[in-house]
């Protein structure tokens, strides 16, 4: 155990501990504590300066009620999950194949193909963006939500292939001889032996890309351009233009859009860092 | 291979002699088509959406193009205007700022994990209030922060206590980007933290026992037996970081657009905003600049895939 356990520290040090530590995340959260603080403001309150101070109003729920009124707050959520979900589906499924493929078979171009799935995935956005942008106009798919979740899939399953490539690797590979000896075929070999097996690591790879895909920004502002279609990232970013001072507003959609994440995150924690941190025990 | 020598050969009837030719050659070849059936819909999809992107900007960068009327073949003067270019320097200098202060993320987290690597009550639960910011959309900090900077948000009193009044750090040209990277740092703090998290979790037990008994305490303990081992971790969290610090982008959107004057662009900015936005549509010019960021990227990349392929062949 690194560092030695707080418990076999003389009681000094234990009592400061405590004391440090939900310090410690008090400070660490601040800017989160300002911003849900003033979500639960009135427009009287932020006009007179009370950021810190016990709020005089407790508006919450109106703010948001505000928020779905006088916005198109609902239709950005509701697109939102109109991109995650079929991108986490498509990227997961796709992914079990190629990481199956290259975990399990061994063939030339194996770690070649591998190795290109891993550049790709750490390539910068703007080298793809005037293509992928054409060539989504090109197929007709320009703003629309097929056409982000298309390219999304297909930039995902960079990273879920090192991620099911690895992970399947790992599967004891007598598994499959032996399913291969009683005459499995191979896409029984697939199906009924390495998709149970890899449910903890699907689990894990939807948690993350549910994350990821909800937070992206960058690909809605290039393929996306009207409300229809926009996801609440993109919707934030064009309501703090008009908004930049109605702070209480701003701050109960900003909350708005951080809740499926968070909750993703709570729900499914510990696959949410095994996935993370997968990579930790090879590199 | 013992699978291949058990397709019966015998006792086939000549009546289903096609049939059974037909299913012999997929049986023979079964194990070296199965992987690239499994292997098509990804790599097509990636192929198409990742890698032939990737050549035709290199492309693009030679053109002079709006996206509309017909490209002009213009080689590499979209480059050797970029050599001449004000803003392009400027946004490079910020790129190597973040690059720079971002690198504080991985010491911090690795504090931040010492510290709560210990098993208190509720400790499970702080954890993952630390690790919060990182689950949130940069879009969101980036809101948040923007509104801690502005001198009549939630910074205002603190600010006057300084004497700072209407001090605004995202308007100062010179002060603006730390204000970004600073937003920035901190969901990267959290991801790092979480990675030491599970390298301290994954320590050898015993190398620390004969280490303390052979006298090593505090940070010699550290330097010499946990570092060593947390090294997995810590090779990820600097591949992170760095990717983290070049992919700026969400965060100078929101927060200032560049500005002011241009004081707070990035590669990644500035690309976007040269060829996509009401500065006008300079497609060549905008892959120019994403052909540079390309390059910068690509050591890193190619360095981490030299590390994986140095497992790998260890693994085989």
């Amino acid at each position: 155990m690194f560092p030695i356990p707080i418990q076999k520290r003389p009681l000094i040090n234990r009592i400061s501990y405590k004391i440090l530590v939900p310090v410690s995340l008090f400070v660490w959260l601040i800017p989160l504590i300002g911003i849900m603080l003033t979500s639960i403001r009135g427009l009287g309150d932020i006009t007179a300066g009370n950021y810190w101070g016990i709020p005089s109003e407790f508006l919450l729920f109106s703010n948001i009620k505000d928020v779905f009124q006088n916005t198109p707050m609902l239709s950005y959520i509701i697109n939102s999950f109109k991109i995650t979900i079929p991108t986490v589906i498509g990227a997961v499924a796709i992914s079990c194949m190629t990481g199956f493929a290259l975990a399990s078979y061994k063939f030339k171009a194996n770690l070649f193909i591998f190795f290109t799935f891993i550049a790709g995935n750490f390539v910068p956005f703007q080298i793809l963006m005037i293509p992928v942008r054409d060539l989504t106009f090109q197929m007709g798919l320009y703003d629309t939500v097929t056409g982000l979740v298309l390219f999304h899939v297909a930039f995902q399953t960079g990273f879920c292939t090192l991620f099911m490539r690895n992970f399947i690797k790992a599967l004891p590979n007598e598994l499959f001889e032996a399913a291969r000896i009683d005459g499995t075929s191979e896409f029984n070999i697939f199906l009924k032996i390495v998709v149970p097996l890899t449910r903890p690591a699907i689990a894990a790879l939807s948690v993350l890309i549910f994350t990821f895909i909800w937070n992206d920004f960058f690909w809605a502002t290039v393929l996306i351009q009207g409300q229809h279609a926009m996801p609440i990232t993109a919707g934030l970013k064009s309501l703090n233009g008009q908004w930049v001072t109605v702070y209480h507003l701003l701050s109960a959609g900003s909350i708005i859009a951080a809740v499926p994440p968070v909750i993703m995150f709570f729900l499914m924690q510990k696959h949410f860092i095994a996935g993370l941190t997968l990579g930790a025990s090879k590199g | 291979m013992g699978w291949f020598s058990t397709t019966p050969f015998l006792n086939v009837p000549n009546s289903t002699q096609i049939t059974y030719r037909k299913s012999s050659w997929w049986k023979l070849n079964q194990q070296r088509l199965t992987p690239w059936i499994f292997l098509f819909p990804g790599l097509l999809l990636f192929l198409v959406y990742v890698i032939w992107p990737i050549f035709n900007s290199l492309y693009i960068s030679l053109l002079q193009w709006d996206g509309l009327s017909p490209a002009i073949y213009v080689g590499l003067s979209n480059y050797i205007e970029l050599l001449d270019d004000e803003y392009f320097y400027i946004s490079l200098m910020n790129n190597l700022k973040w690059l720079i202060l971002f690198m504080l993320a991985v010491p911090i987290g690795l504090g931040l994990a010492i510290f709560l690597n210990q098993t208190i009550f509720g400790i499970r639960l702080i954890k993952s209030l630390f690790f919060f910011p990182f689950v949130i959309s940069q879009v969101v900090i980036g809101i948040i922060f923007s509104w801690f900077y502005n001198p009549r948000g939630v910074i205002g009193p603190f600010l006057d206590k300084l004497g700072l009044s209407n001090y605004a750090i995202l308007a100062d040209e010179n002060f603006a980007t730390y204000g970004i990277i600073f937003a920035g740092i901190y969901p990267q703090i959290a991801y790092c933290m979480i990675l030491y998290l599970t390298g301290l979790n994954n320590l050898n037990t015993d190398q620390i026992e004969a280490g303390r008994m052979d006298g090593a305490k505090g940070f010699s303990l550290f330097k010499n037996i946990i570092l060593p081992q947390l090294k997995p971790a810590t090779f990820l969290a600097i591949v992170v970081t760095v990717i983290g610090s070049l992919r700026s982008f969400d965060m100078v959107a929101i927060m200032t657009q560049g500005g002011p004057y241009g004081s707070t662009n990035v590669l990644a900015y500035y690309m976007f905003e040269t060829a996509l936005s009401e500065y006008g549509y300079r497609m060549g010019y905008g892959s120019a600049i994403a052909a540079v960021l390309f390059t910068i990227m690509m050591f890193y990349i190619l360095f981490f895939i030299y590390r994986m392929y140095q497992s790998e062949k260890k693994g085989l």
